[in-house]
């Protein structure tokens, strides 16, 4: 309770501070906003559906792609971990592609897709899939021996041993890696939305520069945020809860 | 050199387990280590037997062949007169570090070698329940692994392994690190499931008198290669208690026979450090 308090203490404050900076004019109107402004910005997006549609295009693609990313990363994560040549050859190719911000790979999807939703999904699988693949990989890697050689002591092989024991084992790895796969996947959605103008939360952050209305500038940021976090809220805080629960990690 | 080998007549049932010409060989490069020198053993149905040497003599690595977690360079292991190949659910090996799983709770870890039989879930329900009332633990079938005490884990290892039904235990310094009195109730236990249960036991300790509190017989391994030096065995009645007298003193009669390969052993860490 005290928790909550303290965070809306500070959420109020920072408000407050937000009107004072207005209030000071350091800066005119149409480059830095008032809250108030935002927040008729927000209720008008809303009210005329463009965020309701802006939302509900964002969410479908980073859905379809992020499962994607997931299937496939699991996939590969298994592949890279158990595979001496996969993982010194693929492995590696892997993590430098890492280090190429996803929005790179627009262009590329672009020429092969052409304007189609295809090359969104694309940008975002690129954009998450590494991530998830190698927190895979080294969450098999970090598995104590101990748990694979119970498995087979009391009859795991096969399938069998990968079901019941290496994946539940990695879940704590592979719960952080589909975290950070989403974080990854969310921005690189965003950015390709940006670019590549067809209806989403993206595009509609570019239609506010477009029309020089920094509120809606803002109110897009402020709903791109509270989208972003209100899923990690949704599904990895729980999934974390309920693995703490069950592994009794120290609880934060 | 010939092991002395003095079989008590108590303990002479048909034969569970042959240990035939056993050896181990790890290959680094150009060198080569031998573990384990070629080990014959016999191990009656129902035997309780105690193995015992210095850290690095292989004992485990013995455990872990004859579980069929780790292949033998030459040798074969025999159940029942039959030849093995691989782990099996006739023989269990129970962890030193237990190897409880985190994710499942008291009942489902109990259940995990039932369900990969592919015991039908009422069954294995049932037969889990009955082994973790066998080790006292029916408070806690719903609790996860981090919410049991060290004591409680050995508990949860010993029914999971016994719902299976094995014949053949094979427990690799299980007790190694619990507090005294833990220990002592758990030998107390140890003792009553075997009784009732007429599994054959090989129980691999570093404890002396450990291992003579609990042993039908006791060998006593080598330091690098392991082989075994010498058989004793234990005619003392049960149920003993780490602090009878009788048991001390054979307990110093081995150690004895013991004392020469420690000493090997401390020597080699000493001369590598």
């Amino acid at each position: 309770m005290r928790k909550v308090l303290r965070q809306v203490a500070f959420y109020a404050g920072l408000l407050a501070i937000w009107e004072l900076v207005v209030l000071l004019k350091l800066w005119p109107p149409y480059l830095f906003p008032t809250p108030y402004s935002v927040f008729e910005s927000l209720r008008s997006g809303f009210s005329d559906h463009s965020f309701w549609i802006g939302i509900g295009v964002s969410m479908k693609r980073v859905a379809i792609g992020y499962a994607i990313s997931c299937v496939l990363g699991v996939a590969l994560g298994f592949l890279t971990a158990y595979s001496r040549f996969l993982s010194e050859t693929l492995g590696r190719l892997l993590v430098s592609l890492q280090s190429i911000p996803s929005i790179c790979w627009l262009p590329v999807a672009i020429l092969w897709f052409g304007l189609t939703e295809k090359a969104i999904l694309f940008v975002v699988v690129m954009g998450s899939l590494l991530a998830i693949t190698i927190s895979v990989e080294s969450g098999l890697r970090s598995i104590p021996k101990i748990y694979p050689m119970a498995g087979q002591n009391l009859g795991a092989s096969g399938w069998k041993l990968i079901i019941h024991v290496l994946l539940p084992a990695s879940l704590p790895h592979l719960i952080s890696g589909l975290k950070q796969g989403w974080a990854f996947a969310w921005r690189s959605l965003i950015s390709g939305e940006m670019i590549f103008v067809t209806l989403g939360l993206g595009q509609l952050l570019m239609m506010g520069r477009d029309l020089n209305d920094i509120s809606q500038v803002f109110a897009v940021m402020l709903l791109i945020i509270a989208l972003g976090w209100l899923i990690d809220a949704i599904f990895f805080r729980g999934m974390e809860r309920a693995l703490r629960r069950r592994w009794g990690f120290a609880t934060t | 050199m010939a092991a002395l080998i003095e079989i008590p007549s108590s303990v002479l049932g048909e034969r569970k387990i042959e240990v035939q010409g056993i050896t181990k060989e790890y290959v680094n490069g150009r060198e080569r280590m031998l573990a384990l020198q070629p080990i014959d053993l016999e191990v009656r149905r129902g035997e309780f037997l105690c193995i015992v040497g210095p850290s690095g003599c292989g004992k485990s690595t013995l455990l872990h062949i004859i579980a069929g977690l780790d292949k033998p360079s030459a040798g074969s292991i025999l159940i029942d007169g039959q030849p093995t190949n691989g782990p099996g659910p006739d023989r269990i090996l129970i962890f030193q570090e237990l190897g409880l799983f985190p994710w499942l709770n008291v009942r489902e870890n109990v259940e995990f070698g039932l369900k990969m039989k592919g015991m039908p879930r009422k069954e294995r329900k049932e037969r889990a329940r009955h082994f973790i009332q066998l080790v006292h633990l029916s408070q806690f079938e719903n609790n996860y692994i981090h919410q049991l005490s060290g004591g409680m884990k050995q508990r949860v290892s010993l029914a999971r392994a016994l719902a299976l039904k094995p014949g053949v235990l094979l427990m690799d310094e299980p007790f190694t690190a619990l507090d005294a009195q833990t220990r002592d109730r758990l030998h107390d236990e140890l003792e009553r499931i075997w009784a009732e249960t007429g599994q054959t036991i090989i129980f691999v300790t570093h404890n002396v008198r450990e291992a003579v509190r609990l042993g039908d017989r006791v060998i006593v391994m080598s330091y690098r290669p392991g082989r075994i030096k010498r058989e004793f065995a234990i005619e003392l009645e049960r149920s003993r208690s780490l602090e009878d007298p009788e048991v001390t003193l054979k307990a110093k009669e081995i150690l004895f026979e013991l004392r020469s390969e420690i000493d090997k052993a401390v020597l080699a860490e000493y001369s590598h450090a």
